[in-house]
């Protein structure tokens, strides 16, 4: 098979893996998760071809037309910025599988954990490797929708779900403006996909909407990437299990937005807004996320506002677009990826052995889990970036972009080394804590984990260390090539373990000096940010819920106003606009119809059918009690229907008649249903009202029909019907054979309705009788004059 | 609504109007007529019997739920569009076949089949309405 067709199958895998999930778990227990991480393996052995090409410059495209009259495809676009991502998502989805086989042993709805969390994974992959913005936008909402089931998985827990719902909402709602955003870029640009965009020059930059363009985009980015103050969901996205905080909410998900920054650097990036808005936004998320973390003990959750922390640094390094800073991107997000997974699942692990995550209630673990220690502390080590590790070397690429001795350089620079150093003592906090000291006492017997927990955050592990040591052959086929794509143009990273003195050392220096300072003094801190937030008292997260009651409370308080529940409200309006509108319209387009021609010679027998009409009208307004009043409104119906039938329109007339029967019949039987009193006790104004508006609507109609008969009478229709009737439809009721035949599809709409309506109806008279009376009569009346119309 | 004369007259007026509206669903394609009309003239016979005898009698008579009447005549008419389908001619269109039954040849359609299906919900659907108005409002 070709590469294309190889890819696309790469694409669907997933998803096929989700399908069949279910059914394997249900077989194999907890080993399914052998089978189905070979999906994620096979992608990420396929994505590893392209590594060579993609490294000496190549961009790989390919697809399929998908609506090609919109110019919509399904295409993907692999160059160093996606490929990595997709290496990355395929590489840790395979270890996050095996993770989550051993983590929920056991748990009955595994099956269904291992279908939503591929589904997540093809999503994801899907998402990277867009190259059509349609593309591009439905799998970052289907990336939304997963992760909502994800949290939302132990659905039982009302945090669970409130959690989920609340990351819906944020990161759905911020796909919203980027489907926004991407529509201007669309418009503006005229292409449809991200490979023809990127060649576009500074011609973005200058339009006009490139300022509307970059918020939409921002909101988007922002919303999935946990920006202040859009952040609060990440951490309460923490209701997941652990391999879903370790997968979504801190490897790949959340880099969704980072990721879509990086792919726009190019055409949308280097704007005085852009060097603003990101850096702003980034370092004050870094800075928040590192203080809100130490306040911490709960080790998800301090794990959670440290990526909140990492994200914000990736913001603000792409934000200053420096070639330094963009470097430091690609590094710090690979190992980012790396180093978090690991102490995530480490901090999974714990949790799994122990039955606890809170670092106040561990303790001494060194000697019972000595593997785990290992892995936790290989991961803080990438973190808090010490050498031999991949952390290291993104750390130091970090500081040399502030080298270059300006005033914006030094504040942006105190201000990382801050955050830096407060991430480093979280980092060792959840390293250190809990497999040092004392042996605090457990409730379970601990043991180390099993082979299925513990591979993944040791492969992962392993992988920052063994980066760091080869970093001149990571750098070629990975680093270089992200870095070009961000950049837009060729990059060489060349940093390495080598030593080398100077400003970004002794930035190195101070963040880890300042950093044990801070994880000395970590209880003290503790209880000083405590304090702070105790008196600063509301947050976003709160926000977020006083938003939602009071968009409850206004859609309540507009739909209690728009539908009192009061029939004669809404007939009386529905009523008003009708006549509104028939009258307004020939005044606005000054169409009134010539004074109506009365032909002399009128049989008798019409004017005395005319007279009988109008009698039954007459007798319906003088109609002392409301059974006298319905009966003559057949009257007038009858008088009607012998019209249609001097006019030859037999079957209308014939249905007309039957109408008319069924309607008496039905009114009378409703006003004994309802047990209406007998006489109408309308108070005199409200009379005068509803006359009011009965002359004006029947001026109006009248006006309307006088006017449309006066149009020259277009016989084209009535022709073809006449011809074609009996030739090709074999029948010589023009009328029933439209009906059944030549539109008939239109009937079968039609029964469908009455269909319904009928089942409506039923259920409302078997409901209580009370309030809901008056909506039955009003169906019924409905009902009849929509028949009536049909015909 | 009671009265005696109305009462004896109810039973055999119903099978008149049923028998009618059957005819007139019948001959609905050449002449004025068809389903929907002719699904009226049967409610309105229903509504007469059950103003005579009461709503359980008629019921009984019908046998069958009226609202299964009518999803029997929805399910119907779909069933004649997509017999168009399954013959590879688009959705509803009219197919006719010409049999020889007892030596008469009838004319037989998808057509009419449609047209029944509309009878039978309307029969259904209204009936419906009016029946269960009719059962509480003498409560």
């Amino acid at each position: 098979m070709d590469v294309t067709a190889l890819t696309f199958l790469a694409l669907a895998l997933p998803f096929v893996a989700a399908l069949v999930a279910p059914v394997l778990t249900r077989f194999l227990g907890q080993n399914a998760a052998w089978v189905l991480a070979i999906a994620p393996a096979a992608i990420f052995l396929h994505f590893l071809r392209f590594v060579p090409d993609v490294a000496s410059g190549e961009i790989v495209t390919g697809g399929y037309a998908w609506i090609p009259s919109f110019n919509v495809s399904f295409s993907w676009l692999i160059d160093g910025l996606s490929l990595t991502f997709v290496l990355l998502i395929s590489g840790i989805g395979a270890l996050i599988v095996l993770y989550s086989g051993g983590y929920l042993k056991g748990h009955p709805q595994q099956g269904r954990f291992f279908c939503f969390i591929l589904m997540f994974m093809g999503s994801m992959q899907g998402l990277v490797v867009s190259d059509s913005f349609l593309m591009l936008f439905v799998f970052w909402e289907l990336t939304s929708i997963t992760s909502f089931l994800l949290i939302g998985f132990d659905h039982g827990r009302e945090a669970a779900r409130r959690a989920a719902l609340q990351a819906l909402i944020v990161t759905g709602g911020g796909g919203l403006l980027l489907l926004a955003g991407l529509l201007i870029l669309w418009n503006v640009s005229g292409v449809t996909q991200l490979s023809l965009l990127l060649s576009f020059g500074s011609e973005l930059k200058e339009s006009p909407f490139y300022f509307a363009a970059l918020l939409l985009v921002l909101g988007g980015a922002f919303t999935k990437s946990a920006q202040f103050p859009f952040h609060f969901w990440l951490p309460n996205a923490m209701e997941a299990p652990t391999p879903v905080s370790a997968y979504l909410h801190s490897a790949t998900m959340v880099k969704a937005g980072v990721y879509l920054l990086m792919r726009l650097n190019p055409v949308l990036g280097g704007t005085p807004e852009w060097q603003l808005l990101l850096p702003l936004f980034g370092v004050a998320t870094l800075l928040i996320g590192a203080a809100l973390a130490v306040r911490e003990t709960d080790m998800k959750l301090m794990l959670a506002y440290t990526t909140m922390s990492s994200l914000g640094l990736l913001v603000m390094l792409i934000g200053l677009g420096s070639p330094h800073a963009i470097e430091a991107a690609a590094l710090y997000l690979v190992a980012h990826a790396l180093f978090k997974g690991a102490l995530f699942m480490v901090a999974g692990i714990l949790d799994h052995e122990t039955g606890s995550r809170d670092l106040s209630e561990l303790g001494g673990l060194r000697s019972a889990m000595p593997l785990t220690f290992a892995i936790a502390l290989a991961g803080a080590l990438s973190m808090g970036g010490l050498p031999p590790f991949f952390g290291f070397l993104a750390k130091e690429e970090l500081y040399f972009a502030f080298s270059t001795f300006d005033l914006r350089s030094a504040l942006f620079a105190i201000l990382t080394v801050l955050g830096n150093a407060l991430m480093f003592a979280v980092a060792f906090a959840v390293a250190l804590k809990p497999f040092l000291g004392p042996r605090v006492s457990m409730p379970k017997h601990v043991h180390e984990a099993p082979l299925l927990l513990w591979i993944g955050p040791a492969v992962l592990a392993l992988k920052g260390f063994s980066i760091a040591l080869m970093s001149g052959l990571a750098h070629r086929l990975i680093s270089s090539p992200m870095a070009s794509a961000i950049a837009g143009e060729a990059r060489t990273v060349e940093i390495s373990l080598e030593p080398h003195l100077g400003l970004p050392f002794a930035l190195s220096v101070l963040t880890v000096a300042l950093g044990g300072g801070f994880y000395v003094n970590l209880a003290r801190l503790r209880a000083g940010m405590t304090a702070i937030l105790a008196d600063i008292g509301w947050g976003p997260d709160r926000g977020f819920d006083q938003f939602v009651r009071g968009l409850v409370r206004f859609a309540v308080a507009l739909t209690r106003r728009l539908q009192g529940g009061r029939f004669e409200v809404y007939m009386t309006a529905t009523f008003a606009l009708v006549a509104l509108v028939l009258l307004v319209m020939p005044f606005r387009y000054g169409e009134f119809p010539r004074a109506p021609f009365f032909s002399a010679d009128v049989p008798a027998h019409e004017l005395a059918i005319m007279a009988i009409a109008v009698a039954g009208l007459f007798a319906v307004v003088v109609a002392s009690d409301r059974l006298t009043a319905i009966v003559s409104l057949g009257i007038q119906g009858f008088a009607v229907a012998v019209i249609y039938l001097l006019y030859g329109a037999p079957d209308l007339s014939f249905t007309q008649f039957m109408i008319e029967t069924l309607s008496v019949v039905v009114l009378a039987l409703v006003m004994t249903r309802l047990q209406l009193s007998p006489a109408d006790r309308r108070p005199l104004p409200e009379k005068m009202r509803d006359v009011a508006i009965a002359l004006a609507c029947g001026l109006g109609f009248g006006l309307f029909l006088l006017r449309v008969t006066a149009v020259p009478f277009d016989r084209t229709l009535t022709e073809f019907f006449n011809l074609y009737s009996k030739s090709i439809a074999h029948g010589a009721n023009v009328v029933n054979v439209i009906i059944v035949d030549f539109r008939a599809t239109d009937t079968l709409g039609e029964i469908a309705v009455v269909m319904i309506t009928g089942l409506a109806i039923l259920a409302l008279v078997r409901l209580r009788a009370g309030s809901l009376k008056r909506a039955v009569a009003a169906e019924l009346v409905a009902d009849e004059s929509a028949a009536e119309e049909r015909v | 609504m009671k009265s005696v004369i109305f009462r004896t007259v109810a039973p055999v007026l119903t099978s008149l109007m049923v028998l009618f509206s059957v005819f007139v669903l019948l001959r609905g394609h050449n002449e004025p007529g068809g389903g929907f009309i002719g699904g009226l003239i049967a409610v309105s016979a229903l509504a007469i019997y059950g103003m005579a005898h009461g709503v359980e009698t008629v019921r009984r008579a019908i046998f069958f739920h009226p609202m299964a009447i009518a999803g029997a005549g929805l399910f119907t008419a779909t069933f004649a569009g997509l017999i168009s389908i399954f013959a590879g001619v688009p959705f509803m269109t009219g197919l006719w076949i010409y049999p020889a039954i007892l030596g008469v040849e009838i004319p037989l359609s998808t057509v009419f089949l449609f047209d029944a299906g509309v009878y039978l919900v309307v029969v259904g659907a209204i009936s419906s309405i009016a029946l269960s108005l009719e059962e509480r409002g003498g409560e």
